[in-house]
């Protein structure tokens, strides 16, 4: 088992805590490091998947699991969440949806130097839109999840999850 | 061609205990709902969303119908939304087109490819059970009972007359009566969800 290995957080992690609090529906679109996690949450009979074709609908699905009294999960990547903008305005904001995106941070690096714009702008565009939001690397930092859904559920607000092992974890 | 305010009437009676999205139907829905607690108008949070947050509704609330009154400007902007509905296959999701050809609210300038568009077959393609065009209003009466009788998705594209808006936003008739927060909470409320 190599480093990466060590450190990584885990897909069984992240369904744990998917499960921990409360989520009936994933409305998701997959990046390239999600599948493993997928045939997990495929497998498990608590969680229905709701797969979207452009993340910016993922919002006014959530918005509507919501108010009919379902807790759902947005996981899409940062590429996405950028795309986004107008519908997590208008559908997660405006309507005040307690909802936790875990969000895969492509191109994130731990030393801050990374070549990918889409990390440049991942962090600023959640400050511009007001967002609070954690970063989870490895299985140690998984209570940030619980804390993410939580400060949702108390805000009446989005929370995103950054997953800044995306590289790594999902995968196997 | 039929007006809206006549398809919303023609639908009226049939609505029973479904949960309404009235999208761009809100104006006209107003005047005709007797569930005003199971109305959801959220106005326009952000275009092309409203057959998202119909489908989440009808995800969420399987015990309930839930009827979209969707318009052609907002579809066109999510196509790809058809394609989770029909994935999903709601049997509760009965989404209607308010389909005018244009953007009413911005002048009247025309969608693209306005007369040339096959809603319903768009809609079949991306894998709707059922799926029905209409542009006169005896012929949408008429099947309306087979249509909100069957279980859904079912999907139903209706050719309006334009009624294009051209005052200043500010000097419309604004007929929303609550807020959107109350909406939600009144709608909350009427299911019997906890806050």
């Amino acid at each position: 088992m190599n480093d990466a290995a060590v450190v990584a957080l885990s897909p069984e992690t992240v369904l744990g805590e998917m499960k921990k609090n409360g989520v009936t529906h994933v409305v998701w679109l997959p990046d390239s490091e999600t599948n493993w996690l997928y045939l997990l949450m495929k497998a498990e009979l608590s969680l229905r998947l709701v797969g979207v074709s452009r993340e910016g609908h993922a919002c006014s699905i959530a918005a509507g699991l919501s108010a009919g009294g379902a807790k759902p999960l947005i996981l899409i990547q940062n590429t996405g969440m950028l795309e986004s903008g107008d519908s997590l305005r208008g559908w997660l904001l405006g309507l005040n949806v307690p909802v936790v995106l875990m969000v895969g941070y492509r191109g994130w690096t731990r030393h801050g130097i990374n070549q990918d714009s889409a990390a440049t702008y991942t962090e600023r565009f959640l400050m511009a839109f007001g967002i609070n939001y954690y970063l989870v690397e490895s299985d140690a930092d998984a209570p940030r999840v619980t804390i993410a859904f939580e400060e949702a559920e108390r805000t009446r607000r989005p929370v995103v999850v950054l997953v800044g092992d995306e590289y790594h974890g999902f995968n196997r | 061609m039929m007006h809206t305010a006549d398809m919303l009437k023609a639908i009226a009676p049939y609505r029973e205990e479904a949960i309404v999205v009235p999208g761009r139907g809100g104006r006209y829905w107003i005047d005709l709902t007797t569930r005003q607690n199971l109305d959801v108008p959220v106005g326009d949070p952000a275009m092309g969303g409203h057959a998202g947050f119909a489908l989440g509704l009808a995800l969420a609330r399987p015990d309930k119908k839930v009827i979209l009154f969707d318009s052609e400007g907002d579809i066109l902007m999510s196509l790809g939304m058809l394609v989770t509905i029909a994935e999903q296959q709601p049997a509760n999701f009965y989404h209607f087109l308010i389909d005018n050809g244009c953007y009413a609210t911005t002048g009247g300038q025309p969608v693209p490819n306005a007369d040339q568009v096959a809603y319903d077959v768009i809609a079949r393609g991306a894998g709707y059970p059922r799926a029905f065009a209409f542009s006169e209003l005896d012929q949408f009466s008429a099947n309306l009972p087979d249509i909100l009788n069957k279980p859904g998705p079912v999907f139903v594209a209706a050719k309006v007359v334009p009624e294009i808006e051209n005052a200043p936003i500010g000097r419309r008739r604004r007929w929303q009566t609550r807020a959107r927060d109350q909406v939600i909470k009144d709608l909350r409320k009427e299911l019997g969800i906890e806050e």
